[in-house]
């Protein structure tokens, strides 16, 4: 994956964001505390917020390039977003859900059939139930599904397993893993949690106050740091169902 | 008997035409206000909102400035396309339609707002525009909200009183609604049939207010 942020600015109320960097990592972890610019830097990837100067630019494809007027709108870049909730449709059953990015008569995924998606994320049994049924680890799935049979060209996970107890953290983390390895999809991963960014991610940006403070992989940027809370304390990711 | 049932009849054709007329303008002005910032917006919510709080027959008299031969609107519609407005039943349909439109928009505003915007977002990245989202995402959840704008906006016109009779008058067979017919016959004293007449008002008001506020409360549920 190569994401370049040239110059990035984006200024809400006392807030500001600053970032020029590259990330080169398969799977990108975003770190830092609340209020540190991390979803805000997913929702500029995403095309959700407009900076007020600077380019952003995936692969060869500019998304954002303000002083040549280029937005490219979120529908057209490919890139799918999973936010802390899932967000799913509540109107919409599980398979209806899945098929939401499915475009007219195209296949539904360059990434994989519906049913490799089902049996990839485990979710084939319940692919007719309502959304109002599910568990929480269970909507982080589809929602990840969804987000896989779009055909992203980059995943955006906003904290994915925030709301989930350390039970459903631990089965959840294998299917991440099952998605770097199976799937290729580059992940931009957001958390608070140095132990998943340790378990998923190849490379690390720490965000402080909207500014890019620290930029490495995972164990060299631990090992330097002296903030306790870096301190990794890897989970033990549940073996998978077979 | 034949006459009632020809002035309910006409009633409910008015409202129920009148309140389809305001349906996709409304539904789209009520989108906009609860999704868009745009310049003037505090004008065209107070603009909206003017028809609930100033007297009806106010409203009646500008509708009748603006739409009789003489005024712009009038003018356009009797040079250019040959149609009369006032004195006649499409000056009923909008009276109602203008008295009616105001509790439409807020209604479906609200119902809009309470729609997750995240829900559009994530919809907007797997690949849908903004119609597609609109349609299968919006509206989809925002139906009931919507819904409950349109029967209690049916309601109005089917009780509107004071700016119709200002702009469409009272001419039996062509204008008469039900509000109408009473104030004529009550104007007669010939209570009777007034008070009939009340009766069919009041349960049609009922049933439509009713209907409004099923739909409202299995939204909030």
């Amino acid at each position: 994956m190569s994401l370049v942020f040239q110059n990035v600015r984006l200024c809400t109320g006392a807030f500001s964001f600053e970032l020029d960097t590259t990330c080169k990592g398969h799977v990108t972890g975003i770190f830092g505390p609340s209020g540190a610019g991390k979803t805000t830097l997913l929702e500029i990837v995403a095309g959700l917020r407009h900076p007020e100067a600077g380019i952003v630019r995936h692969g060869d494809t500019v998304l954002t390039d303000v002083a040549a007027g280029v937005q490219l709108p979120p529908e057209r870049r490919r890139i799918g977003y999973l936010p802390q909730d899932g967000a799913l449709f509540p109107h919409l059953n599980v398979r209806q859900n899945l098929l939401y990015g499915r475009r007219n008569g195209t296949p539904v995924s360059r990434i994989g059939s519906l049913e490799q998606v089902c049996v990839a994320l485990d979710i084939t049994a319940f692919t007719e139930r309502r959304i109002t049924g599910l568990s929480g680890g269970e909507r982080q799935r589809v929602a990840l599904a969804r987000a896989l049979l779009a055909g992203p060209r980059l995943l955006l996970l906003d904290e994915p397993l925030a709301s989930l107890d350390a039970g459903h953290k631990a089965a959840i983390l294998p299917y991440l893993q099952r998605i770097r390895a199976e799937f290729g999809v580059p992940l931009l991963y957001v958390s608070h949690h140095p132990e998943e960014m340790f378990v998923v991610c190849d490379e690390i940006l720490v965000l402080a106050n909207g500014r890019l403070a620290a930029q490495d992989a995972p164990p060299a940027l631990f090992e330097r740091t002296a903030e306790p809370h870096y301190c990794l304390r890897p989970v033990c990711p549940r073996p998978l169902p077979k | 008997m034949e006459d009632i049932l020809h002035v309910t009849l006409f009633t409910l054709g008015i409202a129920a035409l009148s309140t389809v007329l305001i349906m996709p303008g409304g539904i789209g002005l009520a989108w906009l206000l609860a999704r868009k910032r745009w310049p003037g917006k505090s004008l065209v919510e107070t603009l909206v909102t003017l028809p609930l709080v100033i007297p009806p027959v106010a409203t009646g008299l500008i509708l009748l400035k603006l739409f009789g031969r003489h005024g712009p609107l009038g003018h356009f519609f009797a040079q250019i396309l040959g149609v009369e407005i006032v004195f006649t039943w499409k000056a009923v349909v909008i009276a109602t339609a203008v008295m009616s439109f105001p509790l439409l928009v807020r209604t479906a505003r609200v119902a809009f707002e309470e729609v997750n915007p995240r829900l559009e977002q994530v919809a907007r990245t797997l690949g849908a525009g903004p119609w597609r989202v609109f349609v299968t995402i919006t509206l989809p959840l925002a139906v009931r909200g919507v819904l409950a704008g349109s029967v209690l906006a049916f309601a109005r016109a089917l009780g509107e009183f004071g700016a119709t009779v200002m702009v469409a008058g009272y001419i039996p067979g062509e204008t008469n609604t039900l509000s109408l017919d009473i104030y004529h016959l009550v104007q007669l004293d010939r209570d009777g049939p007034a008070l009939g007449l009340l009766l069919i008002s009041v349960a049609l008001a009922f049933g439509a207010v009713w209907c409004g506020e099923r739909l409202l409360r299995r939204r909030g549920s």
